[in-house]
């Protein structure tokens, strides 16, 4: 959340040698869970023993068990199905959600940061105003003008985090701008258009990439913690924070419920958020500790 | 005149007369949020409060009441001229004025917030300042992958995890609520850990302080990993300064070298940390609410989003937000104060 702006305008060091921001045991375990998360995503019919929505009321309420892994919930559904299917949710969220903050936060930035006069001063005006929000209590504003659903939170949170790659990617169009070779760009008649899509936002690729990393764990996180609220993915779909919600109601009779989607929430969300540690230190040292 | 002393004190006028215009521009925008969000946004308010099957005089009727035929403009002038006599509309669902919902839930999650926050503060400065003691040492090491648990964790599953255990499990602590059944703590502040105490009941305030500890704890954990990381990062910058090396050249201890020298100079940033820290959890109170079953607001924007009563939702939400800027510029003008260098800057 917080992590992201201080890296305006921090002179960044090239990707030297690939993949050395992976030298690190930590950043090797989150890349570990990040890509098991994936791929349970991609071959989730395949790996799971039943289907998500199968009721078996005859296996209601049933505990971890040979048949049953990770137990099952009120209407008898195999909870390692629900648990294996709500990582196509926690994905869809990270893609939906931090690719359109993405999109539209960059776009804001560059336009921001390259056109300057009164297209900088509104975009960067709203962009404050954005920031001076709590977060959850912007997502929720969007969510309640927008009626609860996983489409709209998701949107809602893409929005929250929108400000926050604008004015990144601004400080990164002021930094760069004054770099020899787009002045050169410049000087041999490159257009405006041309110096941003080829010289700048390739050079601001790895905070981008840092501050994308690190803010799919928040998304991951929060679009749970909507959907927990009973304002995103509505039952009986299994997502992981609309799993936890209904364990909430048998937590102290059937803890399995509640216990392996949040699991699941905390490891992926660990995995992203070392893996971003591991990029940050690597593109900006000085804020590695 | 002419005086250093009076130069400065301008200084800061000037400094704290400008930070309430940005208060004021911001709280502007945060109404033309709010407002834009609620009125334009959502369609047919009319339809909403009335039902798909209202006859379209009846619409008319209501939206003309409503005022909501005329201009957005008018409108939203018409909002904030409301808004500024304390009039925010009433509750759809309790039939009260917004506002006086908005204030009886605000004591619970300002309750909440202020013990997380003690919490947070007690245990993450000293985990950062042992973590900093020996940087890549076995113990910075296992504080510092606890702390990005942390960070990751999910606090609502967490404070589901917490009430199975000690709640249910082991029984030691109850399970959500802000105190037992038919238990009344006579009402001074809203808080009922402090109005236990007003009201001279310590058996009250027992009470009150276990049915705290498990949501407080649950929401201390974000920012617990935070002030911890915050406090250990500052701590190594500080410790690298050319004043520490001196002190330690001159024999002096290391417990005083690293007390007086560095985590005086440490605190200063992660003092605003904590600072901006209370705005998040004023904010952010609303999973552990939930949770605990606490009527905070959090709590409160919820249910009134679920039920469509608008007037809560705006009232609540320009409440915590105009609470979260005046925390975090408060933490600012703290943050002069601390620090001469930006007084003078």
């Amino acid at each position: 959340m917080s992590t992201g702006t201080a890296l305006v305008g921090a002179p960044l060091r090239r990707p030297a040698g690939g993949l050395r921001a992976l030298r690190r045991t930590s950043a090797k375990v989150g890349l570990a869970l990040t890509l098991l998360f994936l791929l349970i995503m991609l071959v989730a019919p395949l790996v799971a023993p039943y289907d998500p929505y199968d009721q078996d009321l005859s296996s209601a309420l049933s505990p971890p068990s040979a048949v049953h892994w990770l137990g099952a919930d009120q209407y008898g559904r195999d909870m390692l199905s629900r648990v294996i299917y709500g990582t196509r949710t926690a994905f869809l969220a990270v893609l939906v959600a931090d690719g359109l903050a993405l999109v539209v936060g960059c776009a804001m930035g560059l336009v921001a940061g390259f056109f300057g006069g009164w297209a900088e001063a509104v975009i960067m005006r709203l962009v404050d105003m954005l920031l001076a929000f709590p977060y959850l209590l912007l997502a929720l504003i969007i969510v309640a003008a927008l009626g609860p659903g996983l489409t709209n939170s998701m949107i809602a949170i893409g929005i929250v985090y929108t400000p926050q790659y604008a004015r990144l990617i601004r400080g990164q169009v002021l930094a760069v701008r004054q770099a020899d070779y787009v002045r050169a760009a410049r000087a041999l008649g490159a257009s405006r258009l041309r110096q941003m899509l080829r010289h700048v936002l390739p050079n601001s690729f790895p905070p981008i990439l840092v501050m994308a990393t690190l803010q799919a764990g928040s998304v991951v996180v929060e679009t749970a913690g909507l959907s927990f609220l009973g304002l995103g993915a509505q039952p009986p779909s299994p997502d992981w924070g609309a799993l936890l919600a209904d364990g909430q109601s048998y937590f102290l009779t059937a803890w399995w419920i509640a216990t392996f989607p949040g699991l699941a929430i905390f490891l992926l969300v660990l995995g992203f958020n070392l893996l971003g540690d591991a990029l940050r230190d690597h593109f900006d040292p000085r804020r590695g500790a | 005149m002419g005086t250093p002393a009076l130069q400065g004190e301008s200084r800061v006028t000037r400094y704290l007369a400008n930070r309430l215009v940005q208060l004021l521009l911001v709280l502007t925008g945060i109404s033309v949020i709010v407002f834009f969000t609620m009125h334009v946004l959502p369609g047919d308010v009319a339809t909403m409060l009335l039902g798909e099957r209202a006859t379209q005089a009846q619409l008319i009727d209501l939206r003309h009441q409503l005022g909501l035929d005329q201009p957005v403009v008018v409108q939203y002038l018409d909002f904030v001229r409301q808004m500024l006599h304390g009039d925010f509309g009433t509750s759809l669902r309790s039939s009260r004025p917004a506002l006086s919902d908005v204030w009886v839930a605000f004591p619970v999650t300002l309750q909440l917030s202020l013990a997380s926050l003690a919490i947070a503060t007690a245990l993450g400065v000293p985990i950062g300042v042992v973590a900093a003691t020996r940087p890549g040492g076995i113990l910075d090491n296992v504080l510092m992958t606890a702390t990005l648990f942390g960070v990751s964790m999910p606090i609502f599953w967490l404070g589901l995890m917490l009430l199975l255990v000690f709640g249910g499990w082991l029984g030691w602590l109850p399970i959500g609520g802000l105190m037992p059944t038919g238990v009344d703590v006579p009402r001074v502040t809203g808080m009922t850990v402090l109005d236990s105490l007003l009201s001279g009941r310590p058996d009250l305030f027992v009470e009150s302080v276990t049915y705290l500890i498990l949501p407080a704890v649950t929401l201390a954990t974000v920012p617990l990993a935070m002030i911890a990381r915050i406090t250990r990062s500052e701590m190594l910058a500080m410790a690298s300064l050319d004043h520490v090396r001196t002190a330690r050249a001159k024999g002096m201890p290391e417990r005083r070298v690293i007390l007086r020298h560095i985590l005086r100079n440490a605190m200063i940033p992660v003092i605003t940390v904590i600072g901006l820290q209370l705005g998040l959890l004023l904010s952010g109170a609303v999973l552990t609410e939930t949770i605990f079953a606490l009527p905070g607001l959090g709590r409160l924007m919820v249910d009134s989003i679920l039920s469509r009563d608008y007037p809560v939702v705006q009232a609540g939400a320009l409440f915590v937000a105009l609470v979260f800027v005046v925390v975090n510029l408060a933490v600012d003008l703290t943050y002069g104060l601390l620090d001469p260098r930006i007084r003078r800057a």
